[in-house]
This record gives C-alpha cells, sequence and structure tokens, in this order.
C-alpha cells in the first residue's frame, strides 16, 4: 500500500499547484535557514580527528601571575612557555610530543619569475606528523635526528608546492626561507582540518600554515613567533632574556595511548610544577590541564556563542514555517473532505486513510528537504562569500545532508498530524450527499 | 441478508434531539431488490447510512449476513463494508483526478487484492457497464450516465453481496436513468441484493419490492416480493446511455 500511497500523495501534490508550492517552500526556508546554522555548529563543534581524539592532548601549565588568574574563569594560561616547553620535550615522558609555535618567514623562489613572499608556517617537532597525520603527497615528515641536529628541512603544503615547484614532485629540492636554504623532505597532500584544532590560540577558523620546518632550527635563528605572545612580568632584554621568560607563547601536545599514561602524564606534570615551585616559579596554586582534543575545543569555546543563538532563532523560524503548513494542510485536507468520505465509504479503514495522509505528508515534507537542501548549499556559499573566516567550515557534509532529509521529512510528519487527524475524524455519510 | 429490528437513531446536540429512525423494523432477503420510498426527511438516508455501516444506530438490533453489527469497531465495521457492500450515489462520487480503472481500482485496493487479480475485476466490472474502452479516461470526459454506470462498476467490482443505492438516477435524464436501472436490474437478477432510496414512485415500481419510510418508521411495506417484467424498451436505452 505504501506505494500507492506515494502515488496518490504525489497526485494530491498536482492537483493543487499553488497550495504545494507554498507548503514545499514554507518547508523549504524553515529547512535552509535551520541547517545553515546548524551545520555551521556542527562542523565547528564536531571531532576534527575522530580516530585519536582522545589519545592527543593539550598541556596548560599555571606560571601565571600570583595576583591575578589568567582569565575569570580560573583556567591556565593557554599556552606554555619556551623553557616549560623545552623542559617537557627533553623529558619526553609521552608516547609523542610536540612544541610548537606559529613563525613568518620570506621565502625565495628558485624560479625568478615567482617574486619573494611572507610565508606563514609552524615550527615544530617531527612528532607533530606522527600525531595529527596529515596526509603526504610525496615524502615525508622529518626524524629526531633532526630535532636534536637543528635539521635545515621543510615540509611543504600542497598549495606552496604549486608556487613553488608546480605541484612536482620536489623532495630533495631547495626552499629558500629568510637567506637560509632548506631541503624539502616532505609534500602534504591536501590539508584543510576544519577547526585549526592544534593551535586554538592563534585562530579556530585561520588559515593553514605553508610550511612546517623543525622548531629547533628556528630557534637557533633566533625567529619570534608570529602568533600570540603574553606575558604577566617584566622580562629581561635579548633573545635570550625572552626565552628565559615566563612569557606564553607555544603549543604543547602529548600523544598518550592510553588512559593510565594520560594520568601518569598528569602526575608528571604536577610533579614537574612542583619542582619548579621550589625553584621560585609558579607562584599560583597548582592548576596544571591535561585536556583531549575535543576537551580542548569545548574549553576554547570554539562554538561562538551567536552561532548558537543562531541556531536557537533558525530553529524558531522553521517551527513558524511548519505552523503555516499545519494551517495550509488543514486547508487542504478540508478540501479533500469529500475524497476522505468516500474512501471511508468504500471500505478504508482509519488507520489506512492516517497512513495515506502522512505519507502525503512526507512527500511534501521530502520536497521541501531537496528544495531547503538546495537553499542550504546557497546559503552556506552566501555566508562564505561575506564571512571569509567561515569560509573554511560553511561547507555541507553528508551528515547534514541525511539530517536535512530526516528533519525535513520529520518536520513535515510533525506539522501533518494534525490536519491528519481531523481528516480521519470525518464522518463518511455526511460527505457524501454534499459530494 | 439485512435485518433491523426496532431500530432507533437519535441525533443529539446540547439544545435538540432529533429523532431520525425510531422503531424501524425492516428485512431484506438474499437477491432481493427492494426500494425504499418516503418524502424528504423521512430518514431514507439514514437508514441507508446505517445499512452501509456509515453510521451508528442508537437502540435495536441490526444483523448484516448474519453478523451482529452492534458495538462492533471501527476497523471491523470498514472491512464489513468493503467486503460485502456497493455503495452507489446520486452525485457518482467519483474521484476526479483519477481515471476509470483507478477510481474502480479504490475498494479493491483496501480489500488487499493482488494486482492481477484487481486488474482482472476491474476489467470485468468495466466491460460489464460496458465502459472496458475507456478505462484511461478522466469522469470529466464521461457524461452523467456513463458516470454513474462507473460508479456501478467499482461498487461491482468487489463482488459485494449487497448493493445500496441512493437516489442512482437522481442526476440523470430520464433516458440515462432506464439504462441505468436495466443496469441494476441485471445485476440483482445475477444475485446481487439491492437495496434502492427513490423518492420516485416509477423507479420504485421497478423494483421487487417497495418499502415506504415516514418519519423515521416503516409506514407500509410489501411482505412478498412482486414478479417482475422485463423491460427490452430499457433493456436497449441500456447501450445507449
Amino acid at each position: 500500500m505504501f506505494s500507492y500511497y506515494f502515488q496518490l500523495g504525489l497526485r494530491s501534490l498536482k492537483r493543487n499547484p499553488v497550495l504545494t508550492a507554498l507548503m514545499v517552500l514554507g518547508i523549504a526556508l524553515g529547512i535552509a535557514a535551520s541547517m545553515t546554522s546548524l551545520t555551521l555548529m556542527h562542523i565547528m563543534g564536531s571531532d576534527p580527528i575522530p580516530w585519536k581524539s582522545e589519545r592527543l592532548h593539550y598541556v596548560q601549565l599555571d606560571n601565571w601571575d600570583p595576583n591575578q588568574p589568567y582569565d575569570q574563569e580560573g583556567n591556565p594560561p593557554d599556552q606554555v612557555s619556551y623553557k616549560d616547553a623545552q623542559a617537557l620535550m627533553e623529558a619526553a615522558k609521552a608516547d609523542r610530543q610536540a612544541a610548537m609555535f606559529k613563525v613568518a618567514l620570506p621565502i625565495q623562489p628558485e624560479n625568478p619569475e615567482v617574486k619573494p613572499f611572507l610565508s606563514l608556517g609552524r615550527a615544530t617537532y617531527g612528532d607533530f606528523f606522527a600525531m595529527f597525520e596529515p596526509p603526504f603527497a610525496y615524502g615525508g615528515g622529518w626524524d629526531h635526528a633532526q630535532d636534536a641536529q637543528h635539521g635545515r628541512v621543510v615540509v611543504l603544503t600542497k598549495e606552496t608546492n604549486e608556487k613553488l615547484f608546480g605541484g612536482q614532485d620536489s623532495v630533495g629540492r631547495r626552499v629558500r626561507m629568510d637567506g637560509i636554504d632548506y631541503s624539502v623532505v616532505g609534500v602534504l597532500a591536501e590539508w584543510r582540518p576544519r577547526i585549526k584544532f592544534y593551535d586554538l590560540t592563534n585562530g579556530a577558523l585561520a588559515e593553514p600554515e605553508e610550511f612546517f620546518v623543525p622548531y629547533t632550527t628556528i630557534i637557533e635563528q633566533k625567529k619570534q613567533a608570529s602568533g600570540n605572545n603574553s606575558c604577566w612580568n617584566n622580562t629581561a632584554p635579548g633573545w635570550e632574556g625572552y626565552l628565559a621568560s615566563e612569557c606564553i607563547w607555544q603549543q604543547f601536545w602529548v600523544q598518550l595511548d592510553s588512559p593510565a599514561k594520560a594520568a601518569d602524564y598528569k602526575a608528571f606534570l604536577d610533579d614537574y610544577v612542583n619542582e619548579q615551585k621550589k625553584l621560585g616559579r609558579f607562584p599560583r596554586p597548582l592548576n596544571n590541564r591535561l585536556l583531549d582534543v575535543n576537551q580542548w575545543l569545548q574549553n576554547q569555546k570554539v562554538v561562538p556563542k551567536d552561532v548558537q543563538v543562531q541556531v536557537g532563532l533558525s530553529f524558531a523560524f522553521l517551527a513558524v514555517c511548519l505552523i503555516n503548513t499545519i494551517g495550509l494542510l488543514l486547508a487542504k485536507f478540508t478540501r479533500k473532505s469529500g475524497e476522505i468520505g468516500l474512501r471511508r465509504a468504500l471500505g478504508a479503514s482509519k488507520p489506512q486513510l492516517f497512513a495515506q495522509h502522512i505519507i502525503e505528508s512526507s512527500v511534501i515534507g521530502i520536497s521541501g528537504g531537496a528544495f531547503g537542501l538546495l537553499l542550504t548549499f546557497g546559503g552556506l556559499v552566501l555566508v562564505r562569500v561575506l564571512y571569509k573566516d567561515y569560509a573554511n567550515v560553511a561547507h555541507l557534509d553528508w551528515t547534514m545532508v541525511a539530517t536535512t532529509v530526516v528533519l525535513s521529512t520529520l518536520a513535515a510528519v510533525l506539522a501533518g498530524l494534525y490536519p491528519t487527524w481531523r481528516a480521519c475524524q470525518i464522518a463518511p455519510a455526511a460527505q457524501l450527499k454534499t459530494q | 441478508m439485512l435485518k433491523m429490528s426496532h431500530l432507533s437513531k437519535v441525533y443529539r446536540t446540547h439544545m435538540v434531539e432529533t429523532h431520525a429512525l425510531r422503531d424501524f423494523s425492516i428485512h431484506v432477503r438474499e437477491g432481493e431488490f427492494v426500494a425504499v420510498t418516503g418524502p424528504s426527511g423521512s430518514g431514507k438516508t439514514t437508514f441507508l447510512n446505517i445499512a452501509g455501516l456509515l453510521e451508528e444506530f442508537s437502540h435495536g438490533e441490526f444483523l448484516l449476513d448474519g453478523v451482529d453489527v452492534r458495538g462492533m469497531g471501527d476497523d471491523a465495521r470498514s472491512r464489513l463494508r468493503n467486503e460485502k457492500i456497493g455503495f452507489i450515489f446520486q452525485g457518482f462520487n467519483l474521484i476526479p483526478d483519477l481515471n476509470l480503472f483507478d477510481n474502480v481500482d479504490v475498494p479493491l485496493r483496501y480489500r488487499g487484492f493482488a494486482a492481477a487479480d484487481r486488474k482482472k475485476r476491474i476489467d470485468e466490472a468495466l466491460t460489464r457497464v460496458g465502459l472496458a474502452s475507456r478505462m484511461k479516461h478522466y469522469p470529466s470526459e464521461l457524461s452523467g450516465g456513463q458516470q454513474q454506470r462507473v460508479a456501478i462498476a467499482r461498487a461491482l467490482a468487489g463482488s459485494p453481496r449487497l448493493l445500496l443505492a441512493d437516489e442512482p438516477t437522481g442526476n440523470l435524464d430520464s433516458l440515462m436513468a432506464r439504462g441505468v436501472l436495466e443496469l441494476l436490474e441485471e445485476i440483482n437478477r445475477n444475485g446481487t441484493t439491492i437495496i434502492m432510496v427513490t423518492h420516485d414512485p416509477e423507479l420504485a415500481a421497478r423494483a421487487q419490492r417497495n418499502v415506504h419510510v415516514m418519519d423515521g418508521q416503516v409506514t407500509d411495506f410489501e411482505e412478498e416480493p412482486r414478479l417482475r417484467t422485463l423491460d427490452r424498451d430499457a433493456r436497449t436505452a441500456l447501450a445507449t446511455v
């Protein structure tokens, strides 16, 4: 009977094209508004590395001002100082670890036709690639020996490789950055995490890096970070003074392959800070954090409050559209009361009529959903055009496509429940005379 | 086939109580063609609605083909209606955006017949009323008489034991009316019980038995069916409708 009811639903839509168009448009607009905002929230709040997000942990140590907390909520600073990053790297207590910071270097291309340009990159350790698993098109990351020897090696992103080498395999080629030659050891394939989760401090929606170079090499070159840098006290002059300061400017990630290892590492951090306290550092109460990827995203409130408010408003709009649809369905089913009475007289039971009209409502919902999906695509394109920051997250994934279809069908079925129930209450005898 | 004993039907609002049927008794035997006559508001249509299980009654007893329908649930009534009763209405009541085939198909769908069986029944029913060649046409493309014949085909397709006709010729001119009546007589001759509500004495005279209703009660009835003669003129007219 399902296919029969489905055919009847289609016929019924054709019978009143204007009414049908109004209902489909109403659902489509409500769906598009809610799905556009929901998509932004979904992408921004979704797990960026689900296969290992529970094993990757962000380290926070509270080395801040004894007289005032880092923020009003009592969180420890969101970055670490150079000397703490170095101490943790040397201790090497995690399965993998990588300190990192954002750096800007001018690149002088071999090709004289390409002008030198300033490029943003990431200074980090070789473990970065094993921890965050960016895909490689050519070559790979560098090893611990390169970290130890301050190796002049570089991993290029796909875009940078396109710009410098026309997209060819450039492993072994040289790239001159700030007057120093680096040897290309790897070229990434397309890698644009929707949220730049490994460096939220410098912008969750920031553009991805253009290259990766060894942390130790950049420190040796005395290149300052180009990212966020915060200090709470005076620093000694010069590069060495800066490195010895309590200024925070680095991110520190560890990979811990079991909860037990995570607990051990947390204990290690506490021990480390307690030892440092004996040396006169860390004047605030012990407040270290070890958050996994999703906890870190939540802690940093990656989904802004206004996006959440927007989702609420858009669903309120969907509710208004559905109320409108309920009214139109009531009108439609009332016009059909003669036919409903006839079908009852010809043997249709109430459950059969209910099924028929709910399926008819679902047909409207699916049509509205399909049109709403198109409008959602359009809405997300508009978001990408109007808000450049959201360019990387305003994309519909399959989960959201499926959600759109389910939501629109559910919305139409909900909207259809009351009119359908009313239709089934029609007394057939009263209708047959008036047909 | 149908037996109502001391049946009553009361419509109540918070202000008014209307007795549509009171102490209404009738017995229609298998294979009969009964005409129910009476003035407007006498209760003819209420009787037909109750007979067709479209309305419930207030008091009394009603046996349909031996089944006591008192207190029967809505689903069971729908099933019984679908299996045993065919309806013919004054206004034809065809669904305008379904072609003839699909209109006749409606009760068969609810009966749960397989597709092949439905097709066979629809072909046979439309052939019987002389409209097999027009099964892809829509009701608006037919004359009133043809539409009523489609409605008869729809009523017959499920092989009902009882056909209820409410003023079946009320919207037709005399020629078409004769054709439709002739068709009903033929159906009755093949064994289907027919109860026809009409206010037309000429039509009623063609039935085997007349029951007169007044103020919700049977006031005059013939206990035994009359012999009916075949009206050859009417049979000839059938082909022209």
